[in-house]
């Protein structure tokens, strides 16, 4: 009875579905009604087996899985007689092998489509000397564009941006930054700049925090003392962002001096490499 | 000839065994005994989150589209209208919204994934506490475990599908994982995305893996899997009758067949009733993916939230070794990795080689009988559970305004000190329950180096040998070993649950 009427209420649902799709009735009715339709079928058949089929146990011998030793030996036997019958064995076998191997590395050799070799070009970013700084909306950033504490992203000027190509600028009082040696000039009116690519795993480093003046992947939460050169200071990051030196031209616009002080973006194998090409 | 010729159906299936000789395979498929155990049902509830998978797949792959083409949206979605976005982002916001029970069933695909892993992983569970993968069981061990590799890529591959900013920024991870591997690393990123990030046409690759190439790994392993179920049998749980060359329980034709269609009908159920009033990846809150934009709070699905606790708990450095680098994302996201999965597909072997029993076993351990594989299985879940942690902390730390430094801090320690803890409490509770009970309700544990108690009957015989005594026993303490195992990993579950969707509650509240 039970189950006849889970059937019933089934059917009766699955009409209800076809009815709230056709009036647009929304997700929920759809859901609802589809759900009474799976689920009143699904208690139905569970009900039918539990009360109305056979529920005693039975009882199965477990096959035997390791054949009887002879017919292992009848097998092997088989086997070995098939084999001693096939002539020059060793040479055209070994020719076999070689010959569906060279077959099976020239099918895979058309694999090298999937991608460029990454030695061309590698991580070279927009910026170089001269290039001026642009923000999303593709307007030019100048000294008065900031005030101290603001932060925008940036990018070059004159290109499609690429991934590695956004950059953080920060305005800081000059008192309170403490960079490294030899980035003295590279702070135009307080104006500094960082990759925005986390040297963890590539998110952007988004988060800036005005006091203390750290900035924080949400990612991974990877947090850098700007004032000291974007050091890490917390989280996974093994390297400091690297800097992009600016100058102000006479316009008062802000200019890239130059390139990045290291390699942009993650870690990787070939680090070491980049690191002297860009020098 | 007899009278099942005289039916439609049996006309249809003499003429289908003339031609292929099935009858006796049919008649011992009908034959075929289950054992009756609810812990067993959680492969079959992923087998079933698989099928509604594929179901609800075939109708979202047939208006999603993978481009990276740019469009301004002008869809009926206010929000959104005049943002710049893929042709990707935006055929899954129109399917979420134009696109009538799109919504419904793009929700439906998302909480079946999230269900398929949670039961392939307490799946796993039951196999490894109850010794399931000993002995003639090996090579479907190392199948289920494939099945769920492939499970989890296929997973990450489907949500990155939607291009959005959560996935975008999820793929820009991955790059950078790719990238870390020593050698070939920068080869491998290249080739899979096409060039440097964010690469050329990644999304149409990533469209073919999901809906072709890995659902059909997927499949094919399923149908090893499965046959290397049956053609053993299943294993079942020491008790009457119940002995290493039977097995017991109920027949497939027709009890167990109904039962069993019947589950699949109230897994879909289930499901249907998840993905229409349970919102998930709310793709349009978040937006289209920008590589110089991120939202705090990203976290990923529970079966990739582990890899992002990892990459979080890894501290600051990288390995130089000349000119060359090993990166620091390559330690946690894939060394770390590596080796649970390496530990995992060895472990019957490295079990068999420490205990040296290597004999077959069809009847379940409980896992008090084991103190050692429990306590250590018990030990890997604390630290996995610590991970899981360290990928929702930002989260949890912005909620409750805490301090992220020290809440990490404190992680970091946890990772190695909470699996000892547990293992060793564990252990011990095994121990003691294990050797509190009669001696005749405990597993056979013939040649093992684990404690075995002097008056235990020898062999495997032992268990079931005294069915009278048994039940005695049975009336006295209930069938309480395996329901306890059922508890704990069913308190596991329903933890990773509530911590998902509580995770879930605390992201949206944070947007």
């Amino acid at each position: 009875m039970r189950v006849a009427l889970a059937f019933l209420v089934s059917m009766a649902a699955s009409v209800g579905f076809i009815g709230a799709y056709q009036l647009d009735a929304g997700t929920q009715w759809l859901a609802l009604s589809l759900s009474i339709a799976l689920g009143s079928l699904g208690a139905g058949l569970a009900w039918w087996s539990r009360r109305l089929m056979p529920q005693e146990s039975s009882e199965e011998a477990r096959p035997t899985l390791a054949p009887p030793p002879e017919e292992e030996r009848e097998t092997a036997e088989t086997f070995e007689a098939g084999r001693r019958g096939i002539r020059r064995r060793g040479l055209l076998g070994g020719l076999l092998a070689a010959a569906v191997g060279a077959l099976g590395l020239g099918t895979v050799w058309p694999a090298r489509s999937l991608g460029p070799p990454p030695s061309s070009g590698f991580r070279q970013t927009g910026w170089r000397e001269g290039v001026h700084l642009i923000d999303e909306t593709g307007r030019r950033i100048g000294i008065d564009t900031l005030d101290f504490g603001g932060v925008v992203t940036v990018f070059p000027e004159g290109r499609d941006p690429a991934a590695d190509d956004q950059v953080v600028l920060m305005r800081i009082p000059l008192e309170d930054l403490d960079l490294p040696e030899g980035r003295a000039n590279w702070t135009p009116d307080g104006y500094v700049a960082f990759s925005k690519v986390c040297t963890h795993a590539g998110c952007p480093v988004g988060l800036y925090q005005d006091v203390g003046y750290l900035l924080l992947c949400p990612c991974h939460q990877a947090t850098f003392d700007v004032v000291q050169g974007a050091v890490p200071v917390f989280g996974p990051a093994p390297r400091e962002l690297p800097q992009l030196p600016l100058r102000a031209d006479r316009d008062g616009l802000l200019l890239a001096a130059g390139d990045f002080s290291g390699p942009v973006g993650p870690d990787r194998w070939r680090l070491g490499e980049v690191k002297d090409g860009d020098a | 000839m007899t009278d099942h010729t005289t039916t439609p159906i049996g006309r249809l299936a003499q003429w289908i065994d003339q031609r292929v000789g099935a009858a006796k395979f049919t008649r011992s498929t009908l034959d075929y005994v289950f054992p009756k155990h609810f812990s067993f049902l959680f492969g079959e509830i992923a087998l079933y989150s698989f099928v509604v998978l594929v179901g609800t797949g075939i109708f979202l792959a047939l208006f999603y589209t993978p481009s990276e083409a740019e469009v301004i949206y002008a869809g009926t979605y206010d929000p959104l209208r005049g943002v710049a976005m893929t042709e990707a982002y935006e055929s899954v916001v129109d399917l979420s919204f134009s696109v009538r029970a799109g919504l419904l069933f793009r929700q439906t695909h998302h909480w079946a994934a999230i269900i398929f892993l949670g039961a392939i992983f307490l799946h796993l569970c039951r196999v490894f506490f109850t010794g399931a993968f000993r002995r003639p069981r090996e090579l479907n061990w190392i199948t289920g475990v494939t099945l769920m590799v492939v499970a989890i890529a296929e997973g990450f591959a489907g949500y990155s599908l939607l291009d959005d900013l959560l996935s975008g920024t999820g793929v820009r991870i991955a790059y950078s994982i790719a990238e870390s591997i020593p050698v070939v690393g920068t080869w491998l990123a290249y080739w899979i995305w096409g060039g440097e990030y964010p690469g050329e046409g990644f999304l149409s690759r990533l469209f073919a893996v999901h809906i072709f190439l890995l659902p059909a790994v997927i499949a094919a392993l399923i149908g090893v899997h499965l046959f290397l179920v049956a053609r053993p049998h299943h294993t079942q749980f020491a008790g009457p009758g119940k002995r290493e060359d039977n097995v017991v329980g109920l027949r497939l034709w027709p009890s167990y067949a109904t039962l069993s269609v019947g589950l699949f009908f109230l897994v879909a159920a289930v499901l249907n009733l998840m993905g229409g009033f349970l919102q998930i990846n709310p793709v349009w809150l978040y937006g289209p993916y920008d590589v110089f934009v991120v939202s705090s709070g990203s976290q990923a699905d529970w079966y990739f939230l582990w890899l992002q606790g990892a990459l979080r708990l890894m501290p600051g450095v990288s390995l130089e070794l000349g000119p060359y680098t090993v990166a620091n994302q390559f330690f946690p996201a894939v060394l770390y990795p590596g080796v649970v999965f390496a530990l995992l597909y060895l472990w019957p072997f490295l079990e068999a080689r420490v205990t040296g029993d290597r004999g077959e076993h069809h009847l379940l351990d409980r896992p008090r009988d084991r103190p050692l594989r429990t306590a250590l299985g018990a030990a890997a879940i604390a630290g996995f559970v610590v991970l899981l942690l360290a990928g929702s902390d930002d989260v949890f730390v912005t909620t409750f305004d805490w301090s992220i430094v020290p809440v990490r801090n404190v992680e970091r320690v946890l990772f190695f000190v909470l699996p000892v803890l547990v293992g060793l409490g564990v252990w011990k509770a095994a121990r003691d329950l294990s050797r509190a009970d009669p001696p005749d309700r405990r597993s056979a544990a013939p040649a093992s180096t684990e404690p075995t108690p002097a008056d235990a009957p020898a062999g495997s015989s032992g268990v079931a040998a005294d069915a009278v005594a048994y039940r005695r026993h049975e009336v006295r303490h209930g069938d309480s070993g395996p329901t306890t195992l059922v508890g704990a990993i069913a308190a596991v579950g329903a933890a990773v649950a509530v911590g998902s969707l509580v995770r879930r509650g605390l992201r949206d509240r944070s947007h």
